[in-house]
């Protein structure tokens, strides 16, 4: 498509008149997500997530006994069903697992489909009506702002109203209950030990993902309900270990979610709900990626580092331990060769990282062709790397019952942990046995051993 | 019975058999809402194969599905291991956001010329009647291969069901058979979608086992169980829908499932709700008729009911109706207006008092290990706590009766 044909297709998209029209929907769009968002922190936390599945697909229920009953599918009606019917999906599901060990992920599986078919079932007597399931699950997003009510003389889409509604209700549920959730969520079973009932809270949760699912349904469709429930409070789960900042960041997740998923959509000329889920996943995946502790990337990066530590300190170590078992006089120079260094580090590209590396630091220089040697800094870093070395196997033996070549294995990989203060409680523990277990010297602590000089 | 109505007959049999078998693995494995996630996971997959061909080929179309519902559980599986996020989470940021894709591709789909042609409606809630021979075909080859594959690898796929733990330490392959059930579940789901839809597949593919788990803890018998309920689940759900003409298949056939879980549920021998309460009610006349005979021996032998009354707090009812249950078997008559211990009523009443000091003892100097000895089905308390165990607690036990006596005397 030619740039002008863009250009002018986005003109017309935001053409003056349309204004209103798209930043209500946006509008109704961002405070329905950021309710769900909010609760999504608690049920990601208690991990729950996908109670908002459940609930959402035996809502149908709900919906369904109210057409029954009534022969219209009026607001109020469906919204008492729908708490109702959202607390007995909590409710069976605990029942099956309390009364007969069925386990928690199955009970609730056997019991949302199950409230689900009677939902269809229900609902397919009436035909006559136009009442959709399909509607249920992608909602009808594009509407909202066309079914207006007159509020002080303004006209506000009614979907707007229930949202907004929505959103207060959970808001003041946070607020009143901060500390109680906080406890909940974090350590249940402390929460009931406390003097109130978790349990209580559990179902008061419940009751509010129905009240927020029951009210975004009709305007945004289930999927957006399950999305905005668990992507966006998982990617802030990424992002922080504060709950407070878990929040905001889910909601101002949400809110761009749906910003730029109502965008996309108008572009390519698709469901708005579709793609405002599409548009979370696509923030989860970048987060997921590049979090800066939680990260693929941070953590690969930090292993990374650790390897190439490990991989220097190997080599120091050995060079420290052949200095160390030369025994002739004449003490020439115990050096290794490059191609030994690599192979002690993992070869490739990690060996060349870190002989540069160590080179850089001055722990090692050049020895004629090809090897290097130690130098003083990275000899005293080989005998302190020894020391934790020899320290830890005399510290297992003496702990743990373990025959003495089954020494060598745990504490080569312990000895690059333990820092200076740990080696200091170690050999106070051990009360000074200068020999490991193997009968080979410990070398003592830096300033020790110059006192020593 | 109409030609259609049988090859549906036979299909959602089919269908319902394997999802058994499979599910049955998913739900010992803790996974059982994998396969709501690989259904709602395959609808991207089915638009895109659509997008590519143009056309409704169903052995492309499933291709499709299979590989983007596989790449959600790869997804859902590497979030688990690699990332902070839970697998409950992880679910359910794959299954929305690979359905609302999904939903996007299908609208997509829906605006062009030939968009309507597509029928990927029915992926969604099912069009069950509309199922045609070639699909049972492919149903039967699935089932097959489901069944062969559980044979060859009934080992395999029974130590990680249930110890994957254990099965990693003792050097199992746990990633490739993992893999393995995960094909089956796939192949499984995606041959259903277009049978019953998204959510009934995953009914399917967790409430016949869910069901045949109640009745036993032989993997051999549940798998062959799953298979038959979900067998039954399909066949029953699709004789009755055919007669109703406004009951829509799919959910008719969850219907009967979670009627057979229901059933289950109650019904089943030990497990069952039913059961486990009889054998509470007998483990409570139990307790009481032991706190009778010790209460008896403490009275020195005999007692009238007035007397016991006062002693703890049980009614009146109670203590006759225990009064007789031990009157039956022979350990107390009446004397006088006082209950007695017979000859050999003694005997059960030494038993049942050197039982309880034994379990006052157990419980104050290993407080920690009685949560794990706790067996509902054991008379004795030899049978319940181990031989050492009682040997360690036997002596003390003699110390304090000698001690009491004297305190006493």
């Amino acid at each position: 498509m030619p740039v002008d044909a863009i250009l002018a297709e986005t003109a017309s998209m935001f053409a003056r008149d349309m204004w209103p029209l798209h930043l209500w929907t946006v509008g109704t769009g961002i405070v329905g997500n950021a309710a769900c968002a909010l609760i999504g922190c608690y049920l990601v936390l208690r991990r729950m997530s996908l109670l908002g599945d459940a609930i959402s697909h035996s809502i149908l229920a709900a919906i369904g006994t109210v057409f029954l009953l009534t022969g219209s599918a009026q607001f109020i009606p469906i919204f008492i069903g729908a708490i109702v019917v959202g607390v007995l999906t909590g409710f069976l599901t605990q029942l099956f697992q309390t009364l007969a060990d069925v386990p928690e992920d199955t009970s609730m599986g056997v019991v949302f489909t199950t409230l689900f078919a009677v939902g269809v079932v229900i609902i397919s007597q009436f035909p006559q009506h136009d009442l959709d399931v399909t509607c249920v699950l992608y909602g009808k997003f594009e509407f909202v702002s066309y079914t207006k009510a007159n509020v002080f003389g303004y006209e506000i889409p009614e979907a707007m109203l229930r949202l907004g509604g929505s959103l207060l209700v959970t808001l003041g549920f946070v607020f009143v209950l901060w500390k109680e959730l906080k406890l909940a969520s974090f350590d249940s079973e402390l929460a009931t030990a406390m003097g109130f009932h978790s349990g209580f809270i559990h179902y008061l949760l419940m009751a509010l993902v129905a009240v927020v699912t029951v009210t975004s349904l009709e305007s945004v469709g289930a999927i957006v309900v399950i999305a905005m429930l668990i992507v966006p409070a998982a990617t802030a789960h990424l992002l922080t270990d504060r709950i407070v900042r878990m929040m905001l960041l889910s909601v101002l997740l949400s809110t761009t979610a749906t910003i730029l998923g109502y965008l996309a959509a108008l572009y390519v000329n698709s469901t708005m709900s579709g793609m405002i889920a599409v548009v979370a996943g696509v923030q989860f995946a970048v987060t997921v990626v590049f979090a800066p502790t939680h990260g693929l990337l941070g953590k690969g990066f930090n292993n990374l580092r650790l390897r190439l530590r490990i991989a220097r300190e190997d080599i120091l170590s050995r060079l420290y331990r052949m200095e160390e078992s030369q025994t002739s006089a004449a003490k020439e120079p115990v050096t290794l060769t490059r191609t030994q260094c690599r192979q002690l580090a993992g070869g490739g590209f990690l060996g060349w990282l870190s002989l540069s590396a160590m080179r850089r630091n001055g722990q090692v220089v050049p020895a004629g062709d090809d090897h290097i040697q130690l130098t003083a800094i990275g000899r005293s870093e080989g005998r302190s790397l020894l020391r934790s070395h020899r320290l830890w196997e005399s510290y297992i033996s003496k702990h743990f019952d373990l025959d003495a070549d089954h020494l060598h294995e745990p504490a080569h990989r312990v000895e690059h942990y333990i820092g200076p203060k740990l080696q200091e409680q170690i050999e106070e523990e051990l009360d000074v046995s200068s020999v490991d277990p193997h009968g080979k010297q410990i070398p003592p602590a830096e300033n020790a051993s110059k006192q020593g000089e | 019975m109409a030609y259609n109505t049988l090859i549906v007959l036979i299909g959602t049999s089919l269908l319902g058999a394997v999802s058994g078998l499979v599910g049955s693995f998913t739900v010992l494995r803790r996974r059982a809402l994998i396969g709501d996630a690989l259904s709602h996971a395959a609808l991207p997959g089915l638009c895109i194969a659509y997008l590519i061909i143009q056309r409704r080929s169903l052995p492309i179309l499933l291709l499709g599905a299979l590989i983007s519902g596989v790449i959600g559980v790869f997804i859902v599986t590497a979030l688990r291991r690699a990332t902070r996020v839970k697998e409950d989470a992880a679910i359910g940021i794959v299954l929305s956001v690979f359905y609302g894709a999904g939903i996007v591709l299908s609208s997509i789909i829906q605006r062009q010329p030939t968009g309507n042609s597509a029928g990927l409606n029915r992926y969604i809630l099912g069009a069950t009647a509309s199922m045609i021979r070639q699909d049972v075909y492919f149903i039967g080859g699935v089932a097959i291969f489901c069944a062969v594959l559980v044979f060859l690898l009934y080992k395999e796929f029974k130590v990680v069901a249930f110890d994957p733990g254990f099965a990693e330490v003792q050097g199992w392959p746990v990633l490739m058979i993992d893999l393995g059930l995960m094909t089956m579940v796939a192949l499984t789901v995606v041959i259903g979608l277009p049978a019953v839809g998204a959510i009934m597949m995953a009914a399917l593919m967790i409430i016949p086992a869910a069901a045949a788990r109640f009745w036993t803890n032989r993997l051999s018998v549940m798998l062959l169980l799953a298979a038959a309920f979900g067998l039954a689940t399909g066949a029953i759900g699709t004789f009755f829908t055919a007669h109703f003409a406004t009951l829509p298949a799919g959910p008719g056939i969850v219907l009967v499932g979670s009627a057979i879980f229901v059933i289950s549920l109650l019904a089943a021998p030990k497990r069952g709700v039913i059961a486990q309460s009889l054998r509470l009610r007998e483990f409570r006349f139990r307790v009481l008729d032991q706190r009778l005979a010790a209460e008896l021996v403490e009275a020195g032998g005999s007692a009238t009911l007035q007397q016991l009354l006062t002693q703890r707090s049980w009614s009146e009812k109670q203590l006759n109706r225990s009064y007789t249950r031990l009157e039956e078997s022979g350990v107390l008559n009446s004397v006088e207006d006082r209950w007695t211990f017979t000859e050999s009523g003694r005997k059960y009443g030494a038993k049942v008092v050197r039982a309880m000091g034994l379990w006052k003892l157990f419980l104050s100097e290993h407080p920690q290990l009685a949560s794990s000895f706790t067996d509902l089905d054991a008379e004795t308390v030899d049978e319940t706590l181990p031989p050492e165990i009682i040997a360690e607690l036997e002596p003390l036990l003699a110390q304090q009766t000698a001690t009491g006596e004297s305190h006493a005397g």
